[in-house]
């Protein structure tokens, strides 16, 4: 598998508004907003070029589960165009009904105020589009915060644009746009490696495995590229310029979602938007963190793969992770198979940005053991927490992700058998108070108990200070969240 | 006489129509076009700084060599090339367009490459190789302090006389507050875009609240009369006072690069170029002492107060000015001495944003009054509600109505305000219900304030209070409407359209709200100070009013009446009083005018009455009129962590005769939440060094949708016409920010109830913006205090 054996040095095409576009001589590395901002839609705002204010929002077509058409929400200054190739994109100018109806996303907006300045509006309208022709919202409610939470609004303190969004109770979908002529088919069993390229950038899509695998060692230099939620800041920013990106949202087998009674087995190029729905109640530690993971449009596209890959030590996934005991699945090039290899969580991270991947490995899954439910004398309470100056969408101070395993309910009465108690924000990576936890173990939870524990993970590491916060502020709540986690979960004591 | 039937009707009923904003339909399919949306001339270039890594340092040497061999670089801009003063300041001469031997803050543009592209642009800037001589730089307030670097010298307003009040009060207390910079955070960054034609006028588009200036300023570093410059602004994508005087540079770059370079060029700012380049809202250093009696009432205030104003003056001065006239916010001092210096740091020049100084000046004094309160053990809502000022109507004195600087608080409705607020939020039984949840959570706390909003409308320098507008009418009954406002999104063109319409008797869609240009309007005064429907709906109205005496002179030939003047404009008809069916149209009297050669254009003018103050002692009676709201804000507070969670906000506003409801509405709840993002979230972080921390969206965090509690209603005063402006409406952009310092008294009021005992907290300390961190540090304090000392009741002055 290489480039040369892929269709090479051609452009490509996607559908935007219901109209072919040619990427032309655009490398496949540019922005999908600056492409469309190229094409004269010039309604898709640039605020920020870092997927943090929703302004350039825009939707991708595709279908969901059942079928029936569906929008996702994303923050185009964050996708490079070439992972849109036969894709089918609506922008602002798309969602306008025949002739000059409004849609009633749109028409909601007017009717509330919705709209000050009107720099943001654009995004808001596609972020509601999208939530509005979602397969599976209950059109009896309006469209819940969550739909807007990626969109930063100066103006208007958001309080129309709440009243616009609830006012889309009872506002059935009455057909699609026109420009919306067929909403793409994303399914992926006719799919086979493709490659595009412009100005001698090349972005080579596997399909498989095995095939990325190959693409890697081929092209050493070549960066991955899952939901381009971090990297596409560096493309959009201009920072890095690659030749060759190798992008792997096309491997179904990258992103299954597998869960048994004993195990939930997340794909490394799952959207977590797809974790969120689909895993819900299963691990609340994780539900809790991906909550407050990002917003709406970043969810849509980040994956737990590139949230691992990064190695970065405020990541919001690996303290839970380590809390959970996961286990990472790495694939590497063998002879004629790829080899596997199965990395605890606690192996995983080796320094600053630093993992055991090898150059040419990729991550291929998450596996996160299911408490056991049937053994009655053990009670497994876990739970995440991120601190950060904004509630909504903030890179976190400290995070925490705690599992604590006991003879009984938690409580002053408790005995703990097993405890792992996991950060992010207070080291070069992502850490387990090791010592602490170990002298958790066999200790009742009492009164004294917690704040010798508190006092102990305020002293267990040596955070930095930076914008966020001091490091005095995170060693203090290093301790006081575990504080927070046993008196949130104490059945007796308040 | 001054209506139409429907335009009594609208005001009788105190409110104009509740139409959404004239562009609503254009901003949510995105045909809005804003400045960097439109059609591009053929081979605009684009223009990209060098920007300083220092944040003080001597340039020795300037190569471009290697950035004018890069594909695509046209030229680097070089201060010889500026055909004027290398000067681009409003009018404080400080600011060079290009540094000619030294810079002075961390990113400031050293010279800018101008490129075929956005690429060879950035490219060309990253090979341009500037050597720099370091110099020894102030970076932070408290450095500038000690060094006593200023930018002028102190400025001081003195009432009655402080120093016996405070020598024989009961109480003194002295206090200090700190607050953070905040970044205008609009959504569309700074952009310009210029073209010279051959015979050498220039054309420039930019994103500013203040073309004139801009016009000003390009006409002076091009060295060409004003009338040879003509600057537009279409609209933006949010101001704030961010655009007032920092569209300046950029607009100034563009200029000169395309008189340099013979083509049209853009200069648009980055995001992180946005934030770093242009200045913010003032950080201030407060301190005071305070004298009080024993049941709160404040007897005497002496404050001072330094702002950092950066490395340039910019408009620090009237920043600082208007913080010292708003210290007293909504309460009387029978004697009160403050005075207000500028600090000179090498940070961006910091600059107008939403209230102006009004917002930190009123932050000190809330602070002063959650001081007093808890000093004497006092609930801080009835210490404030005692101290609010009442004038002869409210129980009260002229003396006990006049603010510091000796003007009358005239029209005063704040007591009214507060009662209607305590009521329609239930204070009494929300108190009540905080208390017993406060008894029963140990770990988490809440806690609520009530905080007034009283604030001066008018430019402080007086000369601003003027605007002026043009209305055009074309034979077919279609009309422009120009006036010398901008708008950025407060609705300041779909007011205008109400003020226009209603006086001609026409329906708004008859107009165009043409984008703002110094061709149209002259010599106006930036849209900030909450002025620009004031100024503007006035002049628009004289214009308006001038057409329709000519118009009325016809249409009373048409009819064959004698007395024009009493004729009534309404619903697209003329006709006479009680005589609807007897009538001619809008249009056909229109018609009738060209055909009998009178003109169908007018100006209009208007300059604020009866406005004066002396800059050497600050007494006079620097604003027209006041805005008054009031806030109650509640919140819970996380005692492990920090962190606040709003749960409900009730606002009661001001507005006079609403103009238009729904923008006014618009107005105070997102100025309610711009403000609450300054006192909680918003940190603007500066490293040792100088270098800004913040620089985007991803570090600098503003509120989202999930920062703005369910419950939040808003109520407009009613029956509140204000006498002597249009339409007896108020101005509403500044005001409703400082509804916001409610949410920062509120989670002092949680803080304080960590305490171990109710009423324990004697002082609760809270830096602004009160982030998590802070805020667990001041829980921390509160616990730690309340066991440490036994609070007393009498204090001893310090």
């Amino acid at each position: 598998m290489t480039i040369r054996s892929a269709t090479v040095g051609d452009g490509f095409t996607l559908t935007v508004n219901g109209r072919r576009m040619d990427s032309g001589a655009s490398p496949p590395t540019r922005t999908l907003l600056q492409f469309v901002r190229d094409q004269g839609l010039v309604g898709t705002k640039e605020g920020c070029g870092e997927g943090d204010c929703g302004a350039c929002t825009v939707a991708i077509a595709g279908r969901a589960t059942d079928g029936s058409p569906a929008f996702v929400a994303v923050n185009s200054c964050l996708v490079p165009i070439g992972v849109l190739a036969d894709a089918e994109v609506i922008t602002v100018e798309g969602v306008t009904r025949r002739g000059s109806d409004l849609h009633p996303v749109q028409q909601a907006l007017v009717e509330s105020a919705g709209s000050q300045c009107g720099y943001c509006t654009p995004g808001f309208v596609m972020s509601m589009f999208a939530a509005f022709h979602d397969p599976i919202r209950d059109t009896d409610c309006g469209l819940g915060d969550d739909a807007v939470e990626g969109n930063l609004c100066r103006c208007t303190g958001y309080v129309p644009i709440r009243r616009a969004c609830q006012s889309l109770a009872g506002v059935t979908p009455a057909g699609l746009p026109v420009s919306v002529a067929t909403v793409g088919d994303t399914g992926t069993a006719s799919r086979a490696v493709t490659a595009v390229a412009a100005r001698g950038r090349h972005l080579l899509r596997p399909t498989t495995i095995v095939e990325t695998l190959d693409l890697l060692a081929e092209h050493p230099e070549a960066v991955l590229l899952a939901g381009g939620t971090d990297l596409g800041i560096e493309l959009s920013h201009h920072r890095i310029d690659p030749t060759v990106t190798v992008a792997i949202d096309h491997v179904a087998e990258l992103s299954t979602l597998d869960i048994t009674d004993s195990r939930v087995r997340i794909g490394a190029a799952l959207p977590l938007s797809h974790l969120e729905h689909r895993a819900r109640g299963v691990l609340p530690a994780l539900d809790e963190m991906i909550h407050w993971f990002a917003a709406r449009q970043i969810r849509n596209r980040a994956t737990i793969g590139g949230n691992l890959g990064t190695g970065s030590p405020i990541g919001d996934l690996p303290p839970v992770l380590l809390a959970l005991d996961a286990v990472v699945t790495v694939a590497g090039p063998g002879q004629s198979e790829p080899v596997l290899r199965e990395v605890p969580i606690d192996d995983f991270f080796t320094g600053y940005r630093t993992t055991v991947l090898a150059p040419g490995e990729i991550i291929t899954a998450v596996t996160i053991a299911r408490p056991d439910r049937s053994a009655r004398d053990e009670h497994v309470v876990s739970w995440s927490y991120k601190v950060g100056k904004r509630g909504t969408d903030d890179i976190s101070i400290v995070a925490a992700a705690f599992c604590l395993t006991m003879d009984a309910p938690m409580g002053p009465t408790a005995r703990v058998t097993s405890a792992r108690l996991a950060y992010g924000g207070v080291a070069a990576t992502p850490v387990r108070a090791h010592a602490v936890e170990s002298s958790l173990v066999g200790r009742i939870l009492d009164a004294d108990t917690v704040t010798q524990t508190a006092a102990a993970l305020g002293e267990a590491f040596t955070p930095l200070d930076d914008l966020r916060a001091s490091a005095r502020y995170r060693r203090r709540i290093t301790g006081s969240l575990f504080e927070k986690f046993v008196h949130q979960f104490s059945a007796v004591a308040r | 006489m001054s209506g139409t039937p429907s335009a009594a009707a609208a005001r009788s009923r105190g409110h104009g129509a509740a139409r959404s904003h004239e562009s609503a339909v254009g901003h949510v399919t995105g045909q809005a076009i804003y400045t960097d949306d439109q059609p591009r001339p053929a081979g605009m270039l684009t223009a990209w700084p060098v920007q300083a890594p220092h944040a003080h340092a001597r340039i020795v040497a300037v190569d471009v060599s290697r950035a004018c061999a890069i594909p695509g670089v046209v030229t680097v801009l070089t201060p010889d090339l500026i055909p004027g003063p290398n000067d681009v300041s409003g009018h404080t001469h400080d600011e060079e367009l290009l540094p000619t031997s030294e810079i002075h803050y961390v990113g400031q543009a050293v010279t800018w490459v101008i490129a075929e592209t956005d690429e060879a642009a950035r490219a060309g800037a990253d090979a341009v190789d500037v050597t720099y001589e370091p110099l020894p730089a102030l970076t932070t307030i408290d450095q500038a302090m000690a060094a006593a670097s200023w930018h002028g010298p102190e400025k001081r307003i003195r009432h009655g006389d402080p120093d016996t009040a405070l020598a024989t009060a009961p109480n003194v207390l002295d206090g200090e507050v700190r607050m953070g910079a905040q970044d205008h955070f609009y959504l569309e960054t700074q952009v310009s875009w210029a073209s010279v034609d051959a015979e050498g006028n220039v054309a420039v588009h930019s994103s500013t609240q203040h073309p004139s200036e801009t016009q000003a300023v390009i006409a002076r570093v091009l060295g060409v009369a004003r009338n040879r410059v003509t600057v537009t602004c279409l609209r933006m994508g949010g101001g704030f006072g961010g655009k007032e005087s920092q569209a300046n540079l950029p607009a100034s770059i563009a200029a000169l690069a395309s008189l340099v370079t013979g083509r049209a060029v853009r200069a648009r700012l980055t995001r992180e170029q946005d934030m770093v380049l242009t200045g913010k809202r003032h950080p201030f250093d407060a301190r005071y002492r305070v004298g009080f009696d024993d049941d709160g009432r404040l007897l005497g205030l002496d404050a001072q107060l330094v702002s950092d104003g950066g490395w340039s003056l910019d408009l620090s001065d009237p920043v600082t000015s208007r913080a010292m006239f708003h210290i007293d916010n909504a309460y009387h001092y029978p004697n009160l001495q403050v005075t207000g210096r500028v600090a000179r740091t090498n940070t961006t020049s910091h600059t107008a944003f939403r209230g102006f100084g009004g917002p930190q000046g009123m932050l000190v004094g809330e602070d002063v009054l959650d001081r007093v309160a808890r000093h004497l053990g006092l609930t801080p809502e009835v210490v404030r509600y005692r101290n609010l000022y009442r004038g002869p109507a409210e129980g009260g004195s002229v003396r006990t109505a006049t603010t510091h600087y000796g003007q009358v608080v005239e029209g005063n409705r704040i007591v009214r305000i507060w009662d209607e607020l305590s009521a329609r939020a239930d204070l009494d039984a929300r108190r009540a219900e905080i208390a017993t949840f406060n008894d029963g959570s140990q770990h988490v706390k809440r806690g609520l304030a009530i905080t007034p909003v009283k604030f001066g409308i008018s430019f402080t320098n007086t000369k601003f209070n003027q605007a002026g507008a043009l209305v055009l009418i074309y034979t077919d009954g279609s009309i422009q409407l120009n006036h010398g406002g901008t708008e950025m999104g407060q609705g300041l063109h779909t007011k205008m359209l109400e003020v226009a319409a209603l006086t001609l008797g026409v329906a708004p869609t008859r107009f165009r709200a043409m984008p703002t240009a110094t061709d149209k309007v002259p010599n106006t005064s930036a849209t900030a100070a909450s002025s620009g429907s004031d100024l503007n709906g006035q002049a628009v109205r004289q214009a308006c009013l001038t057409l329709r005496s000519r118009l009325a002179e016809i249409a009373a030939l048409l009819l064959n009446r004698s007395a024009p003047e009493d004729l009534l404009f309404a619903d697209e008809w003329i006709h006479p009083p009680g005589e609807a069916d007897h009538r001619v149209s809008f249009d056909e009297v229109v018609a009738q005018a060209y055909a009998r050669m009178v003109s169908l254009s007018a100006t209009g003018y208007y300059r604020t009455p009866n406005i004066h103050w002396d800059p050497a002692t600050g007494i006079g009676k620097p604003f027209h009129y006041y805005a008054f709201g009031a806030a109650l804000s509640e919140v819970e507070l996380d005692g492990f962590t920090g962190c606040f969670r709003l749960r409900q906000v009730d606002v009661v506003h001001d507005v006079g005769d609403s103009l238009n409801p729904l923008v006014d509405r618009g107005q105070v709840e997102g100025g309610f939440v711009q403000g609450m993002g300054w006192v909680t979230m918003e940190e603007v972080v500066w490293d040792p060094a100088g270098r800004l921390r913040t620089v985007g969206p991803s570090t600098y965090k503003i509120p989202t949708v999930a920062e703005v509690p369910e419950r939040f209603t808003v109520h407009l005063l009613t029956d509140a016409t204000q006498d002597r402006t249009i339409h007896g409406s108020k101005a509403v952009g500044e005001p409703p920010f400082m509804l916001g310092l409610s949410v920062r008294e509120a989670i002092r009021d949680a803080v304080a109830a960590f305490a171990p005992t109710p009423d324990a907290a004697r002082r609760v300390p809270l830096p602004s913006p009160a982030t998590p961190e802070v805020t667990l540090r001041a829980i921390d304090a509160v616990r730690a205090q309340s066991r440490a000392e036994a609070p007393s009741r009498v204090s001893v002055a310090s």
